[in-house]
């Protein structure tokens, strides 16, 4: 629900690990509500979101620790570089990161020799870039992705995908709103069309 | 956890200087403000200079107290903030000591130097720094309720005001009683231990609400 109208309902399933799943629909079906609700920040009209059986709501800050969520909005600082933005996001997911790593993560999501450059100085790209670094640090098993291919290049999209064959492989999860087919070699590919 | 969100906010403080400088700068104007208008009777200066003093912080407060959620909201981080595994409780006390340390202890740091201004005598000045590094923290802690339940509304720093000023009477009377009480040769320790009351009461409720209305405003 999102004010007085409904968005979408009998919206049901269950993800095992190693499974990644496309949501897909037309603008304004709901996409991005629906990875709210599977995040936490919105709360369903009606029906639960469950993670290892309990309640994501009764589970609390503990189902954060499992989670990263990538939004639309890019959730990175202007006024830090892309180290500082990427050490402290780690820092407050309770993860320390030191300078080096900051940098490795910068170098493999193709930031090389960027990591000291304010954020604002940054193209859109690559400032989806550091917000997506924020995976590779995290070792969460849900990855939570909203449209994040928008504004990336084609090098950076086989890296998405292959950073999420990977994250598959490892017996994670990935749940993405895209209208753009990624295409993955591995893991257990499931679709998931809004209707509108 | 705490320290990461403080050093943050402080980082982008630092980034940001001319904001908390406008804060400031705000602060001595309107309090120099009085002594030309109202003219250099010593007497009288004395009487409005707490009054004054405090009211000035009040409004100061106000200036601040929109960004303390507005950008981080704006920009996405707030979500990411509020989905660390960690209590949002602590969170917006992190948040809210780093508003305080950027944006009000520069404030009760200049107010004795405005004192003189109204020719307050030192000990006038000791309870109207005491007062203000007492009653300052609560102006924060309130304060971030509104800017809370305000975020994402259009004309919000009206909206602040409007909800947060009446709540900041009770600090306001008394930080303002207590130094007048010094001025007229009465003991100011009863306003003090008040305001002292009225922080420890903050300090565990703001907080709380404070989580609970950016819970609704995120969503």
């Amino acid at each position: 629900m999102r004010g007085e109208r409904k968005i979408f309902s009998n919206v049901g399933f269950s993800l095992q690990s190693g499974t990644y799943l496309q949501v897909t629909g037309a603008n304004g079906s709901g996409k991005t509500s629906l990875l709210r609700i599977l995040c936490g920040l919105l709360a369903p009209a009606e029906g639960a979101v469950k993670w290892d059986g309990a309640d994501i709501h009764s589970l609390g800050e503990d189902y954060f620790s499992s989670l990263t969520f990538i939004g639309h909005r890019h959730g990175i600082k202007d006024e830090l570089t892309a180290a500082e933005n990427l050490r402290i996001s780690a820092g407050l997911s309770g993860i320390e990161v030191d300078k080096t790593t900051a940098r490795e993560a910068l170098a493999r999501i193709g930031l090389t020799g960027r990591d000291s450059v304010p954020a604002r100085l940054l193209s859109e790209g690559q400032r989806r870039r550091v917000s997506l670094a924020r995976l590779l640090i995290t070792n969460s098993r849900l990855w939570l992705l909203d449209e994040i291919l928008t504004s990336l290049d084609k090098v950076a999209i086989t890296l998405v995908r292959s950073l999420i064959e990977e994250h598959l492989s490892g017996g994670g999860i990935a749940i993405a709103a895209t209208h753009q087919e990624l295409e993955l070699s591995a893991g257990n590919v499931q679709r998931l069309e809004l209707a509108t | 956890m705490l320290r990461w969100i403080v050093w943050r906010d402080l980082m982008l403080a630092w980034r940001r200087r001319a904001d908390a400088l406008s804060t400031l700068f705000f602060f001595v104007i309107v309090v120099s403000l009085f002594p030309l208008g109202i003219g250099p009777e010593a007497e009288l200066l004395r009487s409005v200079a707490p009054g004054v003093v405090w009211v000035a912080a009040l409004l100061a407060s106000m200036l601040s107290l929109g960004r303390l959620f507005a950008n981080d909201y704006q920009d996405g981080t707030l979500e990411q903030i509020m989905m660390t595994p960690q209590p949002l409780y602590l969170i917006v006390l992190g948040k809210v000591a780093a508003q305080w340390l950027t944006s009000e202890l520069p404030l009760v740091c200049i107010a004795p130097l405005l004192g003189v201004q109204f020719g307050l005598s030192n000990k006038t000045v000791g309870v109207l720094l005491i007062t203000l590094l007492l009653g300052t923290p609560v102006l924060s802690l309130i304060g971030s309720i509104g800017a809370a339940l305000t975020l994402g509304l259009r004309s919000s720093s009206v909206l602040i005001s409007i909800l947060v000023l009446p709540l900041y009477i009770p600090i306001l009377i008394f930080g303002a009683g207590a130094v007048e009480a010094e001025i007229i040769g009465m003991t100011a320790a009863s306003h003090i231990y008040l305001l002292g009351a009225v922080f420890v009461l903050a300090l565990i409720f703001a907080p709380w609400a404070t989580a609970a209305a950016l819970k609704i405003s995120v969503e």
